[in-house]
This record gives structure tokens, C-alpha cells and sequence, in this order.
């Protein structure tokens, strides 16, 4: 019976549309966002998820007090479950209220008071489910429930209550907690007030225990919720950066009712954790929990409502992105998100109409978007013909090439090793790699700060002047001879050693060692070697390659930084020298220290910003470019594509709360897919008529040979 | 033959210590639980602290093999490998490094992994038997030596050149298949097709000039000849006394692998997006996940020393002669 059923099904499914649609007949006209993930989400819990896979999820789920104007740029942060964003009030060393133009020096505390909007609910969720008593149903949690149970839907009864400061406040808490190592601990110990002592308070009263610490019971000298609806954190010093923390999940309420349900014995045997089923009061909520196959975000039937953003940048409006304005969000109904770990499927889904936006690959690239006669890309008729739009824009990220400074031969702050490293920063033509390596997806950097960030400056005050000249209104690279002169008087003319005559050997540590890589690492030798440079590739594998980082044994090496936030604090940190990898652990991968540097960025970090913070960076800026620590490499270019039918969509490098301002014409996908999707059984057909053909004389001479032995 | 059985089980506990000690042996000369710390914690500020307690948390952070520091039998005890391995020996596998218990993922995974590794097995069994008995059928003609050398060929193109031509000629130029993606119950069905074809296809180079092979060798024997010289058809020869005379190394060749089509098909399930055993133990190697990577292999030697001891017992059945002692 089962096999005739399994052949029905298929049958069935062959005759209510498109056969290689990977989704439910019922999803049909519905308004659902399709995408895809490539490797599964570890951290849902919003003390812990730090993971650019993880965003898509709690970005949708959890509501930290602000967020980033979807549309304006710079990067602005607005309300979101706060009224305002709130101002720093400085305090000195006895409690005094300072002026706001007051010297860091003078700031002892920095309190940043937080008033939410009231009337916000959480999700529906069994960890707020009560009686009529009032007593929670499932905290004690009932054994019979708990072994019916394997996912939040399982459980029958759900409650919700009013999203308070005191939420906020426990979550802040959760982020001190030894138990859940959050990637931030570490940081905020330096900001929040009390926060070590909290952390050192709840080791010892969670070391010989295994269930849940119910943390209101333990206070937190820097954090305190003033009212129902008001919170107060109080910051060490004065840390302009800190608001951006405030819109990430990170800062993200979380019910008490939660972290005690979750944390009953049981429970995470069952794959019940706050890690795969969040709690939140954003506009959606996760549903379906199959990290092997499938995640769904469906509406929150909670969520309050929040208007479209009704005004944008100059251009927003003709690209329809304010057609929106004032309408309550979110438009889409769920979110589906299938895994797809290779490349070759995602692709071809999205230009069969079943996912509805994609990035764009290096595969891809020739097959989607070509050079067109000015020089700009342009899709290629293939797409235009699907109605494909395609949105670009350059990644808040940097990628370089740093020179190990602790290294003998190419570190050193002194004239001789810096030449070296300024020869060397010329020879590697940043440009050609680009478009060779990256299909012209970059701009070449010329300093550690990304466009879009305050303090990059564009045009002749922007380039890096020991590497580029500026002729003809741009940037061009200086000549290879330049650099064979700076190598010559770091004391390697024409890439041997003045003093011994041996050549200059060179080595480059990476964890790239497969046949993908074999090209750009030869391409990489070849730079050097217009200098006369050998450059010795010592691949090895990844573990290796961060134990050789951490011990500082590395020589040249490449590396990256994506922004946690839009301000320049954020990358010239990768600079400052008590941040060194070797040592203090940090995220100075190159092991960078110069006195000056690091003073300016004492400064720096702590100034709004204005035309003094601007001449800080752009000494600081000068400083490195000089030092020349990072022979700079380039900004990405992000390449999207989308589906027609698919609105809404800008790029935004900072929000994670991109979804609810999507919206789906779900008619007109439908209509494509019906369209791009017809299954052509004429092809297999042919396939079973020509090995039936083949096999036919071998019939018939088979036929003839047994009438002949019958005769 | 119970005797011969428990003997046999007996036997396995020792191979399964060996497995588990290859396997912890293996995974730890590349990765250090340093490592795996590093990998679960992200790229971003990972301080040594975090480091040292997701260790504690997760056992990793007593020594590998033998503990110098401990006393008496403390000295094996007390070390990774003797915390994580013994709860193996009674299939409690335990929670991945990412906390998710992998006793659950199995049993929820096996499922899509026998979805399409049975019936690969079945009809890839039955498209091979055919295709070597119509070579034989079509002995000494031009289907034979053709045949012969198409299964050569198909036997030397790579698996993965099956799977993406595959995807390219079923799902993107003929539309006939999801390129990609699972659903669970009957509409598995629509799914799973394509890579049984392509399953199928990639496997009968080599599985038809093996059955070929066998069958050939029977083809020789004494009772063939005596079998034509008494006037039978080539087909009755063939069907009636080679063909079963035949089965005999395929059904026990069959049964020796059977209790492994649990595990699934590593690539296979990767490219086209099959949630089962094989992709998860993909990923687990990609994520460095030892607790998953140590249970697939153990539960994997477990089911192979089951495989074999079937094998025997199949033996007895299809063959008379044949005794266990």
C-alpha cells in the first residue's frame, strides 16, 4: 500500500504545478519571504549569538532598544522599543552632574537612561502560560508535558504578558553570567559598572548547581530599572560607542519566565533551549526549529505594529522605496529558510523563482551581471529578461595584509623595516586583484576606515599618499619603480641584502591551501617578485594558522574586520596597541604599537563626532598609512540580487531587522515560477527511446539465433 | 550457532575500543580541544577565558589519554577520553558540542538517509543483476563488448559528476525535480527520486561488472555445461541455474552492507539538501564537532560488525553446507 501511496503523492504533486517546486502546494499565493542558510544557526540566545548566520533570525525575533534607520545614510540609529535615543549624562568621581561638552578626563560615569514604550507584548510562549490561579503551568515543569514535548509549538498551553524595563534589566545580567560565556562579557566588564562583580558573584553561586539562577535576586551596581518602563545603565568613564551596543540583540529583553523555563531539568536533552527557541517581542517568531533542513519565522499575532520609515535618502522615493510610508509593518506573513549548503542548488533556485533574493557569487558572476559600455555593471539580459534586480553597495568591512610587527625582518617601528613595508604595500597591486580575484567587487582601501564611516574621507584628502599619487582627479598606484627605491634604502637594493647579498626571503602564513587558492597565492608571489622579493607560502591549516597568530610566529599574513557598529572606534581599535593578539589576546592581529597612535586613540574614542574627532582620525589615518603596518587591501562590494516581486529591499550592512520591511508580491512570483518552471518530458523521453533503440538488433538477432536452434 | 554469535559479539568489543581510540586519536592530532573551543566560540573577541570554560563545561579540558596529576586508576579516569567514550558502549551518545542531543538527531535523521539509500540498494541490487545477466544473454555481441565498455566509463566518472549533471539535466534543463530540499512523510517522495536515479546510475558501473564477473565464473561450472548438453534454452540456463547459483556472494555481499544504508550518503545528501545521517556528518566535521563525529563512528563500526555477523548467519541459510562453530 505505502509504495502506491508514495507514487500517488508524486503523481499528485506533478499535476498542482510546477514538479520541482520544493515547497507545500498550500504555500501557494501566500505572502512568505523564501531564503536560505548555508551552515545552521548555534546561538538563538540573544547573550550569546554573535554569528553573522544567526542575525537573520534574532534580528527578527528579539527588540533591543534601538536600531538603524533602514533607509537614511550614514547610519543612524532611531528608536525601536525605546521612545528616544537616549543622551549620555556624565557624572564625575563625586557624583556631580558635568556639562555635556565636558572632558573625558573629567567623566568618572556615563548614565544612559532608557524609557520603553508601554503596551509592547513578548510572543505567545508556554513559559508565560498560567493558571487560573495565577500559578505558571509549567515551571515546575509537569514530567508528563515534558515527554511529549520536542519543540515550543508542542506544548498546549501559551501566555504572554507586557514587555518591562525589568527584562532589559535581566538580560544586562544574563551577559555577566559565567554559565553562558556571552562574546561581550569580556568588553562590558570594562563599561558596565558592577558588571565583574556580578560575574564573580554568580560563578560562586552557580558553581556547585545546575539549575536555573534566578538573577533578580542578584543586583547589578551599574544597571537598575527606575519604573516599569524606564531603565538606567551607568558606564565607566565616558564611551560615546556604547549606544550602538543598544541595537543589537545582545541588549535584547528576556523574561525571567524564559531563562526559568528553559532551565528546568530536562529540558535541553529535549532541545529546549533559549539557543533554539528564542523569546522575544519582535515581529516575528520562530516556528519551525529544523536546523538540518528547514527555519520558519512566522508573525508574531503580538507585535504592535511599527510604521514604514516615510522618509529616505535622496533617491529613495523614485526607487519606490517610500511607496510604503506610514503602513503598518511587517508585510510578510513567515519566512521560510531552507539549508542549502552548496552553492550550485541555491543558485539555480533563486533563477528558478524559488528563493526570492541571493548574493553573488564568484561562479555566478559572468552568468549574472557583465561590464557595461561606461564601465559600470549591469545585469545581463538573462536576468533583465527575468525581471532580476540587482542593488549594490560596499561592505562596512576591511581586508588587508598585515606584517607581523613583533617579526624580525618585517616589523619594527624604525625607518629601515617601515621602508620595507611601504615598498611592499606599493608592489601589491590591490586593483588588479580586484578584478581578477574578486570580479571587481571592491574599491581598494586607502586606510583602515571604510566608506560610510565617520572620518573616511573621499577624493585627493582621502588617498593613502605613501602608496597612491593623485593624477588626472584620481588615485593611481605609484610606480613599482618607488617601491624598488624604498626597498633600497631599507637596505635591500633590488631585493638582496646590502650587507650579506643573500636575497630577501619572505614568508606568508595562511590557512588557504586548496586548489581554489593556488591561483590568487601565485598571483600573491608575483607581486613580490617585482621586487625581487621570494615570497614562501607556508599554508597550514586553520587551527594552526590561529596558533601560529596567537604566538605571534607569523611573518606576513592576511585578515579582515566587519564593523559591529558604524563608528570609526571600531576599526582603528584593530590599531591600538594594549589590543595586540600576541600577549593581551586582542583583536590587533598585526601587533601594532605606536605610542602616538594609541594616545590619539585614547582621545578619539571618546570625542563625538565633529571637526576635532576628524583631525584625530585623520593624524591617526596618517600615522598608520606611514607605519604602514597593513599594506591596506580593499572594501568589499556587496552584490545582491532580487527577485521583481520582492520590495523593499536596501541594503542595509547594519540592521539585522531587515525583514519586517520586506514585502512579497506573492501573485506575480506565483505567475513567474508557473512561467520559468514547466517540466519538459519530451527530454527523458528521447533518453529511453534511444537505449531501447540500442538495444533492439541485439533483439532480433537474438530472436533469429532461437528460431534458428528451434529449426 | 549461538555460541558462534556470542563469541562473535565478544569479539566486538574489542574492534569497537580500537574504533573509538582511532577515531579520538585522529580527531585530536588535528584539532585541540583549543581548538574546538575557538570554533564554537566565533572568530570575534574570543578571550582565553571563554576559552578555558567552554572546555570545562563541555569535559574537554582534562588531559587526552593518561592524567599524570590523578592517582591510581584516576590516572585513566580521569581524561577526555575515557569520559566520553564510555557511554558509548551503551549507545548513550550524549549532546554535540552545541548542546543538541544527538541520540534525537539520529533517530530523526535516519529516516531521510533510508529514504534513499534503501531503495538505491533495492534497485541499484536489481538494475545491476539485469544489466550483467543481459551481457551475458548478449554474450559475444556487440551489446556485450559496448556494454562492457560503458560500464567501464561509467565506472571511472566521479560521483560528484553524477550528482551535478545529474541536478543540471533533471532539475534545471528538465524541471522535473527540486534541485534541492526535503519534506518530511509522503511528499519525501518528490524529493528523494532524483538522487535514487542518480544513486543508481552511479553505482551500476562498477556493481554490474561485478555481477557480470560472478556470474561468468558460474557460467564455467560443470553444472552449466551439463545443463546445455541436456538441450535447455540459453535462457533457461541462465535464469534458472546461473542466476540462482549466483546469488549466493550477492544476497551475503548484500547483507554485509544492509545494516550501513542507516548511515546515509555523505555527498550525495550534501548536494541535494537531504537532512540525514550523511549530511550531519559532514557538518559535524566541517564544525569541529567531536561529540558527532565520534558517535557516527562508533555507531557506524557498531552497524559494519553487525553487517558481518549477518553475513555469516546468511551464509547458513542460503547455503546448507556452510556451519558456524
Amino acid at each position: 500500500m505505502r509504495p502506491v501511496l508514495f507514487f500517488l503523492a508524486l503523481f499528485l504533486s506533478a499535476c498542482s504545478g510546477p514538479v520541482n517546486n520544493p515547497y507545500p502546494a498550500t504555500e501557494r499565493g501566500q505572502s512568505i519571504f523564501y531564503s536560505a542558510f548555508t551552515e545552521r544557526p548555534k546561538h538563538l540566545d540573544p547573550a550569546r549569538s554573535y554569528s553573522a548566520n544567526e542575525t537573520p533570525f534574532t534580528g527578527q525575533i528579539y527588540e533591543p532598544p534601538l536600531q538603524y534607520h533602514y533607509l537614511k545614510r550614514p547610519y543612524q540609529l532611531v528608536p525601536l522599543t525605546a521612545l528616544a535615543v537616549p543622551k549620555a549624562r556624565y557624572f564625575d568621581s563625586a557624583g556631580h552632574e558635568l556639562p555635556p561638552a565636558a572632558p573625558a578626563s573629567a567623566i568618572a560615569a556615563s548614565v544612559y537612561e532608557i524609557h520603553i514604550r508601554p503596551g509592547i507584548r513578548f510572543q505567545s510562549h508556554p513559559a508565560f502560560a498560567r493558571s487560573g490561579l495565577g500559578q505558571p503551568i509549567y515551571i515546575p515543569m509537569p514530567a508528563a508535558v515534558l515527554a511529549k514535548a520536542r519543540a515550543i509549538p508542542d506544548f498546549p498551553e501559551q501566555g504572554s504578558r507586557e514587555l518591562t524595563a525589568a527584562d532589559y534589566v535581566y538580560q544586562i545580567k544574563r551577559l555577566a553570567s559565567p554559565r553562558l560565556q556571552s562574546p561581550i562579557a569580556g568588553l562590558m566588564a570594562n563599561y558596565i559598572l558592577g558588571f565583574d562583580k556580578l560575574s564573580e558573584t554568580l560563578a560562586l553561586a552557580g558553581a556547585k548547581r545546575r539549575d536555573w539562577l534566578d538573577l533578580r535576586r542578584f543586583p547589578l551596581a551599574g544597571v537598575e530599572a527606575v519604573d516599569r518602563y524606564t531603565y538606567r545603565i551607568k558606564v565607566k568613564g565616558k564611551y560615546p560607542q556604547f549606544v550602538y551596543w543598544l541595537a543589537m540583540p545582545f541588549f535584547a529583553p528576556l523574561p525571567w519566565e524564559a531563562d526559568a523555563f528553559y532551565n528546568q531539568p530536562g529540558m535541553a536533552e529535549r532541545n529546549l533551549t533559549l539557543d533554539g527557541w528564542p523569546v522575544g517581542t519582535g515581529p516575528y517568531m520562530l516556528t519551525v526549529n529544523e536546523p538540518n533542513r528547514q527555519m520558519r519565522l512566522e508573525r508574531n499575532p503580538n507585535f504592535r505594529g511599527e510604521p514604514y520609515p516615510g522618509e529616505g535618502d535622496h533617491g529613495d522615493a523614485a526607487d519606490g522605496l517610500l511607496n510604503d510610508a506610514g503602513r503598518s509593518m511587517p508585510f510578510v506573513d513567515a519566512a521560510v529558510y531552507s539549508l542549502e549548503t552548496e552553492t550550485i542548488p541555491y543558485w539555480n533556485k533563486f533563477l528558478q523563482g524559488y528563493y526570492d533574493a541571493s548574493g553573488l557569487g564568484s561562479d555566478n558572476f559572468d552568468q549574472a551581471v557583465r561590464t557595461g559600455a561606461g564601465g559600470g555593471v549591469e545585469l545581463t539580459p538573462e536576468m533583465t529578461r527575468k525581471g532580476i534586480r540587482l542593488g549594490t553597495s560596499v561592505a562596512a568591512s576591511s581586508f588587508y595584509m598585515g606584517f607581523n610587527m613583533l617579526d624580525g625582518i618585517v616589523g619594527g617601528l624604525d625607518e629601515q623595516h617601515r621602508k620595507l613595508r611601504q615598498a611592499i604595500a606599493i608592489a601589491i597591486d590591490e586593483e588588479e586583484y580586484i578584478a581578477i580575484f574578486a570580479n571587481g567587487r571592491g574599491i581598494p582601501a586607502q586606510g583602515p576606515l571604510p566608506p560610510g564611516l565617520f572620518g573616511y574621507r573621499e577624493g585627493r584628502l582621502g588617498i593613502n599618499p605613501v602608496v597612491y599619487d593623485w593624477q588626472g582627479g584620481k588615485a593611481l598606484r605609484k610606480p613599482i619603480e618607488a617601491a624598488r627605491r624604498l626597498l633600497a634604502e631599507a637596505g635591500y637594493p633590488d631585493g638582496r641584502a646590502a650587507m650579506t647579498g643573500r636575497p630577501l626571503v619572505l614568508n606568508f602564513d595562511t590557512a588557504s591551501r586548496g586548489p581554489d587558492d593556488k591561483a590568487r597565492l601565485d598571483w600573491l608571489r608575483k607581486q613580490f617578485h617585482k621586487l625581487n622579493i621570494e615570497l614562501v607560502i607556508r599554508s597550514t591549516d586553520y587551527n594552526r594558522f590561529q596558533d601560529k597568530m596567537r604566538d605571534g610566529t607569523e611573518q606576513i599574513f592576511e585578515w579582515g574586520w566587519n564593523a559591529d557598529y558604524p563608528d570609526p572606534e571600531n576599526f582603528l581599535f584593530l590599531l591600538y596597541g594594549p589590543n595586540k593578539k600576541v600577549g593581551a589576546g586582542g583583536e590587533n592581529a598585526a601587533n601594532y604599537q605606536n605610542p602616538e597612535f594609541d594616545r590619539l586613540f585614547i582621545q578619539m574614542k571618546d570625542m563625538d563626532n565633529g571637526p576635532e574627532r576628524q583631525v584625530a582620525i585623520d593624524s591617526m589615518v596618517g600615522i598608520v598609512r606611514d607605519d604602514a603596518p597593513w599594506a591596506f587591501g580593499f572594501h568589499p562590494r556587496n552584490y545582491g540580487l532580487r527577485h521583481r516581486w520582492l520590495k523593499n529591499v536596501k541594503p542595509n550592512l547594519m540592521a539585522n531587522n531587515e525583514l519586517k520591511y520586506l514585502r512579497i508580491d506573492a501573485a506575480a512570483r506565483d505567475a513567474a515560477r508557473a512561467g520559468w518552471n514547466r517540466p519538459d518530458w519530451l527530454g527523458p523521453a528521447l533518453v529511453l527511446a534511444l537505449v531501447a533503440l540500442a538495444l533492439l538488433p541485439a533483439w532480433f538477432a537474438y530472436s533469429r539465433k532461437q528460431e534458428a536452434s528451434g529449426r | 550457532m549461538i555460541a558462534y554469535l556470542i563469541r562473535r559479539l565478544l569479539y566486538a568489543l574489542p574492534i569497537l575500543i580500537g574504533v573509538n581510540v582511532l577515531t579520538f586519536a585522529l580527531f585530536f592530532l588535528v584539532n585541540t580541544p583549543d581548538d574546538m573551543a575557538r570554533l564554537h566560540l566565533g572568530v570575534k573577541r574570543v578571550t582565553a577565558d571563554a576559552v578555558a570554560k567552554w572546555k570545562t563545561e563541555r569535559g574537554y579540558d582534562k588531559p587526552l589519554f593518561v592524567n599524570a596529576g590523578a592517582t591510581g586508576l584516576g590516572k585513566v579516569t580521569e581524561t577526555i577520553f575515557f569520559d566520553k567514550s564510555l557511554a558509548m558502549f551503551a549507545f548513550r551518545f550524549g549532546a554535540s558540542d552545541d548542546g543538541r542531543d544527538i541520540a534525537h538527531e539520529i533517530k530523526t535523521r535516519m529516516w531521510p538517509s533510508l529514504a534513499i539509500a534503501l531503495p538505491t540498494f533495492a534497485i541499484g541490487l536489481m538494475v545491476d543483476i539485469s544489466v550483467a545477466l543481459i551481457l551475458i544473454f548478449f554474450r559475444r555481441s556487440y551489446v556485450e563488448w559496448s556494454g562492457v565498455v560503458l560500464l567501464v566509463a561509467l565506472m571511472s566518472v566521479s560521483g560528484l559528476f553524477y550528482i551535478i549533471g545529474g541536478q543540471f539535466l533533471f532539475a534545471k534543463v528538465w524541471q522535473l525535480a527540486p534541485i534541492s530540499g526535503y519534506q518530511p512523510g509522503f511528499n519525501a517522495a518528490r524529493f528523494v527520486w532524483l538522487p535514487i536515479l542518480i544513486g543508481v546510475v552511479g553505482g551500476v558501473g562498477a556493481g554490474a561488472r561485478w555481477y557480470r564477473t560472478l556470474f561468468l565464473e558460474e557460467a564455467g561450472k560443470d553444472y552449466v555445461r551439463t545443463a546445455r548438453a541436456k538441450g535447455l534454452s540459453e535462457a533457461a540456463v541462465l535464469f534458472r541455474h546461473i542466476l540462482k547459483n549466483g546469488m549466493v556472494p550477492i544476497l551475503t555481499g548484500a547483507v554485509a552492507v544492509f545494516p550501513l544504508l542507516f548511515m546515509g550518503s555523505l555527498i550525495l545528501e550534501s548536494f541535494f539538501g537531504i537532512p540525514g545521517l550523511g549530511s550531519y556528518t559532514i557538518d559535524a566535521i566541517g564544525s569541529q564537532d567531536f561529540a558527532i563525529v565520534r558517535a557516527i563512528v562508533f555507531l557506524g563500526a557498531a552497524l559494519y560488525i553487525v553487517g558481518l555477523i549477518l553475513t555469516d548467519i546468511s551464509y547458513t541459510l542460503v547455503d546448507p553446507r556452510v556451519r558456524l562453530s
